[in-house]
C-alpha cells in the first residue's frame, strides 16, 4: 500500500509541476498585458495594438497570404496524393520523404536558399511586391507542406479511393468530377485539419516574411517588441488565440486524432 | 478514350501525369534552391569548385555558434527529454485524476505548437526584468541588520537572466517538453500489464521492473524522442532571435545576420555554415528514423 502511495505523489509532482509550466507564463503574459496603464487593469495594450494601423496592415496581409497558400496547398496536394493513392502506391513512401525535407532544412536555411537562387537574375523575384509575393506563397507552401501532407494521408488512408474512383467513373464521372464530388468531400476533415494548422503557421511565421521584407505579422511582432513594453504581451496573447481557435477546431473535428507540432520556431 | 489501353509506354507516362505538378513545384521551390545554396559551399568567389570554404569551419567565431547550438540543443531535448517523458509517464500510467490527465494532454498538444516570437514575449513578461515572478521574487524583502531593506530573491542580483542561454533553455523547454510528451506517450500506452504483472510475480521490486524490463523497452522510443527534440531546437531561430535580439550567436541566427549583410565577409562562407546545419539535421532525422524502426516491433498492439 505505501508503494502505491508513494506512485501516486511522483504522479502528482510532476503533473503539477507541468501545470506550472503551462501556465505561469501564460498567467505573466496575460497579466502584463493588461498592465498598460499605471496602478489599474485595463485592456489599453489591446487597444494601442488594435488601433495601430500598421498591426491592421500586417494582420490583412498574413490572412489573406494564409489563405491564398492554404488553398492552393489542398490543390496541390488532394489530387497529388489521391494519384499516389491510386495509380502510384509504390511513390507513397517517396511522397512521405520528400514531405519531411522542411524538418531537415531549417527554414533560415531555407529563406537563404530561395534568396540565393530567385534574387538574382534570371527570375529577379524579390524585385517588386507581388513576385516576392509568389515566392513567399511558395515558401509557405512548403513549410506547411509536412502537415498538409499527414493529415490528407491519414484522411485517404481511410477510404477506399479505388472502390470510390470506380464506382464513381461506372456512374459516368469524368476524373475532375471523381475529384470535386466524390473525393474532396470524403476528405473534408483531413482537409480542414491540414488547412487549419497550415493557417496558424503561416500566421505565426516570422523567418520567410522577415527575410523577404514583407509586411507580415511575424516581422511587425518582432518590431514592437524591440520598443515597446506592454504592446508585445498583448500581442502574444492575441497570436496564442488565434492559434488555440485554429487547433481546437481541429480537434472539435477531428476527435481522438493527436496534433503535431507545427511552428516555425 | 483511355489512353491506358492502348500502348504500355503511354500507360506508364499516362500514370504519372498526376504527379507531374507536385514534383514539379517541389522541384523549383525546394530541391532546386537548397542545391543551389549548397552547391555554392563548394564554390569561390568567381564560381570555381573548392573545399576552401570548409576550412572557415575552423574560425572560432563559427565554431562557438555551433557549440552554443548545440548546448542549447542538447540541454534542451534531454531536460525537455527527461521531463516529458515524467508527465506523460503521470498521465499514461499515473494515478491522477482524469481532469488532470486531460488538462495535460490537451495543453502539449497545444504547447508543442507554440513557439516563435510570442512565446519569448510570454517570457519576457513573466521572468523578464519587470517580469511578474521576478516582481514577486523581487519584493520578498525584509529588514536588515542596519533597518534597511534586503531582498535576497531578485534573480537579476543572483546572476540570472533571461536574455541569454539559460533563459532560451527556459523558452524551448516549453515546446519541448510538451512534444516530448506526444512522442513518448505511444511507447507508454504500448507497455503491455502482462510484464508489469509477470515480473511482480516473480518477486521483482518496482524499481526492478523499471530497470530492467521497462526502460529496456523503452529507450529506443526515448532516445528517438530526444533526438525529435534536439532537431526542434537545432534549427529554432525566432523565439532566440526575439529574445536576445541576436546578442547570443546560435548558428541560426548567425546564418540570419550573414543574409542581412554578409558578416562573415564571403557569401560562399555563408553558404557553408547552411550546409553544416543541414548535414547534423540530417542525420538526427536518420537516427530517428532508425531508432523509429526498432520500436515499431514492440509497439504493435
Amino acid at each position: 500500500m505505501k508503494k502505491l502511495f508513494k506512485i501516486d505523489v511522483w504522479a502528482w509532482f510532476w503533473g503539477i509541476l507541468a501545470l506550472l509550466y503551462f501556465f505561469l507564463p501564460m498567467y505573466g503574459t496575460l497579466d502584463f498585458s493588461l498592465r498598460m496603464q499605471k496602478g489599474q487593469i485595463s485592456f489599453l495594450a489591446y487597444q494601442t495594438v488594435l488601433a495601430d494601423p500598421q498591426f491592421m496592415e500586417s494582420f490583412r496581409y498574413s490572412v489573406i497570404m494564409g489563405l491564398i497558400s492554404v488553398s492552393l496547398s489542398v490543390i496541390l496536394f488532394v489530387p497529388t496524393v489521391y494519384w499516389i493513392y491510386l495509380k502510384l502506391p509504390n511513390l507513397r513512401p517517396v511522397m512521405e520523404a520528400i514531405t519531411l525535407l522542411p524538418f531537415i532544412i531549417p527554414v533560415i536555411v531555407y529563406v537563404f536558399g530561395l534568396i540565393r537562387t530567385f534574387s538574382g537574375p534570371p527570375f529577379e523575384l524579390t524585385l517588386t511586391p507581388f513576385k516576392t509575393d509568389i515566392l513567399i506563397t511558395a515558401g509557405y507552401i512548403v513549410l506547411s507542406m509536412p502537415f498538409m501532407f499527414r493529415a490528407i494521408d491519414v484522411g485517404m488512408r481511410a477510404i477506399d479511393v479505388r472502390t470510390l474512383t470506380e464506382a464513381a467513373q461506372s456512374l459516368g464521372s469524368n476524373w475532375f468530377q471523381v475529384l470535386f464530388d466524390v473525393i474532396f468531400p470524403n476528405l473534408r476533415v483531413a482537409i480542414l485539419s491540414g488547412a487549419l494548422i497550415s493557417f496558424a503557421l503561416v500566421m505565426g511565421e516570422l523567418i520567410l516574411g522577415d527575410f523577404l521584407v514583407r509586411p507580415a505579422l511575424g516581422p511587425y511582432m518582432v518590431l514592437v517588441g524591440r520598443d515597446h513594453a506592454y504592446e508585445p504581451a498583448a500581442l502574444a496573447i492575441i497570436s496564442y488565440a488565434l492559434t488555440w481557435v485554429c487547433l481546437g477546431l481541429i480537434m472539435y473535428f477531428s476527435r481522438g486524432k493527436n496534433t503535431q507540432q507545427l511552428t516555425g520556431r | 478514350m483511355n489512353p491506358s489501353r492502348r500502348n504500355p509506354l503511354i500507360s506508364m507516362l499516362w500514370d504519372w501525369i498526376g504527379v507531374v505538378p507536385f514534383f514539379v513545384f517541389i522541384t523549383a521551390f525546394l530541391i532546386f534552391p537548397s542545391l543551389n545554396l549548397f552547391s555554392g559551399a563548394f564554390k569561390d568567389a568567381n564560381g570555381n569548385f573548392t573545399f576552401t570554404n570548409l576550412n572557415f569551419f575552423t574560425d572560432s567565431y563559427v565554431i562557438k555558434s555551433y557549440i552554443t547550438s548545440l548546448q542549447v540543443s542538447v540541454i534542451t531535448s534531454v531536460v525537455g527529454g527527461i521531463f516529458g517523458f515524467m508527465v506523460a509517464y503521470a498521465i499514461v500510467l499515473g494515478r491522477t485524476p482524469r481532469w488532470m490527465r486531460n488538462i495535460l494532454t490537451t495543453f502539449s498538444g497545444l504547447a508543442a505548437n507554440f513557439g516563435g516570437v510570442p512565446l519569448a514575449f510570454s517570457f519576457i513578461a513573466t521572468l523578464g526584468r519587470t517580469g511578474f515572478i521576478t516582481a514577486i521574487l523581487k519584493n520578498i524583502c525584509y529588514n536588515g541588520a542596519d533597518g534597511s531593506a534586503v531582498c535576497p530573491f531578485n534573480p537579476y542580483d543572483n546572476g540570472f537572466n533571461l536574455y541569454s542561454l539559460l533563459g532560451i533553455v527556459l523558452a524551448y523547454t516549453y515546446f519541448q517538453f510538451p512534444l516530448m510528451v506526444l512522442t513518448i506517450t505511444p511507447a507508454l500506452q504500448g507497455l503491455k500489464r502482462d510484464w508489469r504483472e509477470a515480473s511482480e510475480n516473480l518477486g521483482a521490486s518496482s524499481t526492478y521492473y523499471w530497470m530492467n524490463v521497462a526502460l529496456p523497452i523503452l529507450w529506443p522510443s526515448i532516445l528517438g524522442a530526444m533526438i525529435l527534440l534536439f532537431g526542434s531546437a537545432f534549427g529554432a531561430f525566432a523565439t532566440a532571435q526575439a529574445l536576445t535580439g541576436g546578442s547570443l550567436a546560435l548558428v541560426t541566427i548567425l546564418i540570419g545576420q550573414q543574409i542581412r549583410g554578409d558578416v562573415l565577409g564571403n557569401p560562399n562562407e555563408g553558404y557553408a555554415l547552411a550546409l553544416g546545419m543541414v548535414v547534423i539535421m540530417a542525420f538526427t532525422i536518420a537516427g530517428y528514423t532508425l531508432l523509429k524502426r526498432r520500436t515499431a516491433r514492440w509497439l504493435k498492439v
